[in-house]
């Protein structure tokens, strides 16, 4: 078998100070494989596909590519040795053409003008071999977020890659372009590419590899043919234990705690609101599903506070709002819990016992004439921290240094102490491990089950199908009628995302 | 080369550093003493002996830090919530300017009321100047780095009209000066007959406060979050515009402080050679002190410890004082590495 070898990582180690992030990881890619890198945020597969493709010079252990050693740290070398890696974030330059960003940095310097024309019938083959269609002469700024997802494939098929890395490529797309997307590396395949694939999600993993490797804590946890395992015990894999899917008991729906009436806003990382009406009761939980970038963040700023509205009325339990802002939110029991948990919801320099009491530091229980109190923040900390089974050296430690699952349950205790009305959890559990995933969605419920408000935005429609009680669709900053639980199909769904004439079409 | 941010950088690396930083920076400017043709080892010598070698050295060394400590506070507090006032220059000649013009005799109070009228109004002066600033910053986006550094021209030229103008003492020969403030104005020497004045008390205490609100009150809890990250400081609802213009009003105030220590305690009187680049030293003397108020203590007697021991060196060894500067600023840049390298490790490949 050593012949159709393309790949093989020998005990590839890598420490970050104290944390090992990768332990003594093995494994070969075949040619004309699909390998699903399956496990929870922080399990490594980040780092080591940034091992990988030269971003981190691993402590130990070594990378061959097609037989020859690749040089350590070198994303060039891995570049040239046919490695190519659509990264999560997409690297493409907005203001310059589909054509330009694939050619970009394949012909030398010295040569005054770009060849278009070879480059163009180069793209067009391309495309059409592997069904990605996409315009060669448009401005990237112009695509959908799948289209830009193509041309990052294109990019690295035009170096001539034949191995592709694609780090959660299926974050961003619809149902519908993401089955586009298998389809692509059906292809891919069968022209005699390998393939890594790195996810989390377990329905996806199952659909396209062939081969998975299941990562936990830096080491390789196990290592399953597809045909022969289940999404049980891969999930099993990934946490080193069963997980039980979240229980939803009956609630009696109760008064309308918040209330948006024809509210619209600027636009705001990406699409803006367009006049939305929207009620979120007591004891219920609203799902807001949406491709990226359709209006979810400009909603979730508004009801944060940190936009106002350009027009419309808030009204908090049948009260009309005045000023708005981030104060006067949490001031009407609005908890946040916000998408971006590193630049938004965390100061991350600061410590924990900073971060627990920052949207109350002004209140008597923390502060008086002033001056903190620094004894009655350090105690809050240490009981959210008991609370909420927070993982953390000490109140003292910087927060920029736990685990995302960790992060994020300290930020559900801030939110959830003061027993809000109203919850807003933005994308509460992207890139959570299943662990703390589970406990996410149980603390949603049981805030339901005591009667608070919850709006969950998130892009995981399975999420959202398993808590919601009630679901609507935003596309292009409107937002669909809602409809029951289990009213409406995946697929239904997935159609009322794509919007009319929106990016579904292109597909 | 490429950086990778360390985890969680260690205490001991963290004061290590520092010292790391001034041994580089006496490697480095060895060399130029070596070119000026003397022995390096001597002339730091010299230079020790010249800031801390005798009584009068000492003393000289601390009435020398004392408008540093004014302005490494005024800096440190403003490049704690990423307000990057470059301007505590002019800050400090307009701390100058209110003491001269109410200190010359136009409030005829005792001096237990009269020193403190005229340090508020100092420090108020020297707030509203960097509030402008400020609020440019905040409203337009206008960059502090520019509006604050060139403020420092525009004030000294002001200076330079009002010491020609309204301010001109008619007894000065014609030399652009102010006329002296009254003896309740001035603030008194701590021992007699010797230059250091209470302003080294009021700067240290001053620093002592500092401290206080940077650790303990809600005010400097709401600069931290700010200057660590204003969006999340934002989000958590921290009036992250009001918070800045406080820090304005503070660092701005400090700053003015050193401008009246200066006239009040030194000099006497306001001339345009007040300040030798006391404000933009304080920006080294901050950074020294990785914008620790306490530091900032330490950092000030430092830095005017090798300006009076260049000096004293100058005068023996034949290597010009200006070695003074180029050791300041190398430590400066010393400094920025070493707070880099605290921060994050250097891969070579």
């Amino acid at each position: 078998m050593a012949a159709s070898t393309v790949l093989r990582l020998s005990g590839i180690t890598k420490r970050f100070g104290p944390l090992v992030a990768n332990d003594a990881i093995s494994f070969e890619l075949e040619r004309g494989e699909v390998i699903a890198l399956l496990g929870e945020n922080g399990a490594g597969k980040t780092t080591l596909m940034n091992i990988l493709f030269g971003h981190y010079v691993a402590d130990e252990g070594t990378v061959e590519a097609f037989g020859k050693p690749l040089p350590p740290g070198d994303p060039r070398a891995a570049l040239d040795a046919g490695i190519g890696m659509v990264h999560q974030h997409f690297t493409l330059a907005d203001n310059m053409t589909v054509l330009e960003n694939i050619a970009l940095g394949t012909q030398s310097l010295w040569r005054a003008r770009l060849d278009r024309s070879a480059a163009r019938q180069r793209i067009a083959q391309l495309s059409t071999d592997f069904g990605l269609a996409v315009d060669p002469a448009a401005t990237v700024s112009t695509l959908s977020v799948g289209e830009r997802q193509r041309v990052e494939i294109l990019k690295a098929l035009y170096r001539d890659a034949r191995v592709l890395i694609l780090d959660e490529p299926t974050a961003v797309l619809t149902p519908a372009e993401t089955d586009a997307l298998f389809r692509t590396l059906k292809l891919l395949v069968a022209k005699g590419l390998s393939i890594i694939f790195i996810s989390h999600k377990l329905n996806e993993v199952m659909a396209v590899s062939d081969r998975v490797l299941v990562l936990r804590s830096g080491r390789l946890a196990g290592e399953r043919e597809t045909k022969s395992t289940d999404r049980k015990q891969l999930a099993a894999l990934m946490v080193g234990q069963e997980v039980k899917p979240a229980e939803v008991s009956q609630v009696q729906v109760g008064a309308p705690l918040l209330m948006l009436d024809r509210v619209s806003t600027a636009r705001h990382n990406g699409a803006g609101l367009d006049e939305v009406s929207l009620t979120l009761s007591a004891g219920e939980i609203t799902g807001l599903a949406g491709v990226s970038g359709n209006g979810q963040a400009a909603l979730a700023a508004l009801i944060a506070g940190t936009r106002r509205p350009t027009g419309g009325r808030i009204s908090v339990a049948g009260h009309a709002v005045g000023d708005w802002s981030p104060r006067a939110a949490l001031g009407h029991g609005i908890a946040r819990i916000p998408e971006d948990r590193h630049a938004v919801a965390t100061i991350g320099d600061m410590s924990v016992t900073e971060n627990v009491i920052a949207e109350r530091y002004g209140s008597t229980r923390f502060s008086r004439m002033g001056f903190l109190d620094w004894k009655a923040a350090r105690a809050f900390a240490e009981e959210i921290i008991a609370d909420y089974d927070v993982k953390c050296p000490s109140p003292e430690a910087r927060i920029r240094l736990l685990s995302g699952g960790n992060m994020q349950k300290l930020i559900l205790g801030r939110a959830l102490d003061p027993e809000p009305a109203v919850i807003l959890a933005s994308q509460p559990t992207r890139g959570l491990d299943v662990g703390a995933v589970a406990y996410v969605h149980r603390m949603l419920l049981a805030a339901r089950e005591r009667g608070a408000a919850v709006l969950l935005i998130s892009e995981d429609l399975e999420e959202i199908l398993a808590l919601s009680d009630r679901i609507v669709v935003m596309s292009k900053g409107r937002l669909s009628p809602p409809s029951a639980r289990g009213e409406r199909t995946i697929r239904e769904l997935g159609e009322l995302m794509a919007g009319h004439g929106g990016e579904g079409q292109a597909a | 080369m490429r950086l990778e941010p360390k985890p969680a950088p260690s205490l001991a690396l963290t004061l290590l550093f520092p010292i790391a930083a001034i041994v580089a920076t006496l490697l480095i400017t060895s060399l130029l003493v070596l070119a000026a043709g003397a022995s390096p080892l001597s002339v730091f010598y010299l230079v020790a002996k010249g800031a801390a070698g005798s009584q009068f050295a000492l003393l000289e060394t601390l009435t020398r830090a004392t408008p540093l400590i004014f302005t490494g506070l005024a800096v440190a507090v403003a490049f704690r919530a990423k307000l990057w006032n470059i301007g505590a220059e002019a800050q400090l000649y307009v701390g100058g300017i209110v003491t001269v013009v109410l200190g010359t005799g136009a409030l005829p109070l005792p001096s237990v009321i009269l020193i403190p009228v005229i340090m508020l109004a100092a420090m108020l002066a020297g707030g509203l100047l960097l509030l402008g600033p400020a609020v440019l910053k905040t409203r337009f986006g206008v960059d502090e780095v520019v509006t604050t550094l060139l403020l420092n021209f525009i004030v000294l030229l002001f200076v330079s009209m009002l010491l020609e103008g309204v301010l001109k003492d008619p007894m000065g020969l014609g030399w652009p000066q102010s006329q002296k403030v009254i003896a309740e104005a001035q603030l008194p020497r701590i021992i007699q007959g010797k230059r250091l004045h209470y302003g080294f008390v009021i700067a240290i205490v001053s620093a002592i406060v500092v401290w206080v609100i940077m650790k303990k009150t809600v005010l400097g809890y709401e600069m931290r979050a700010v200057g660590h990250n204003p969006e999340g400081a934002r989000f958590v609802g921290i009036p992250v515009n009001r918070v800045l213009m406080k820090t304005a009003l503070l660092s701005g105030g400090l700053a003015a402080l050193a401008g009246f220590s200066e006239v009040s305690g030194l000099k006497g009187n306001l001339t345009l050679d007040l300040s030798p680049g006391y404000g933009y030293s304080g920006i080294v003397v901050a950074m020294l002190a990785m914008l620790n108020p306490l530091g900032v203590i330490a950092s000030a007697i430092f830095v005017a410890g090798i300006f009076v021991g260049a000096d004293a060196m100058s005068r023996t060894a034949k290597v010009p004082s200006y070695i003074a500067d180029v050791m300041v600023a190398t430590s400066l840049l010393t400094m920025v590495v070493a707070i880099l390298l605290t921060r994050f490790k250097v891969r070579w490949r």
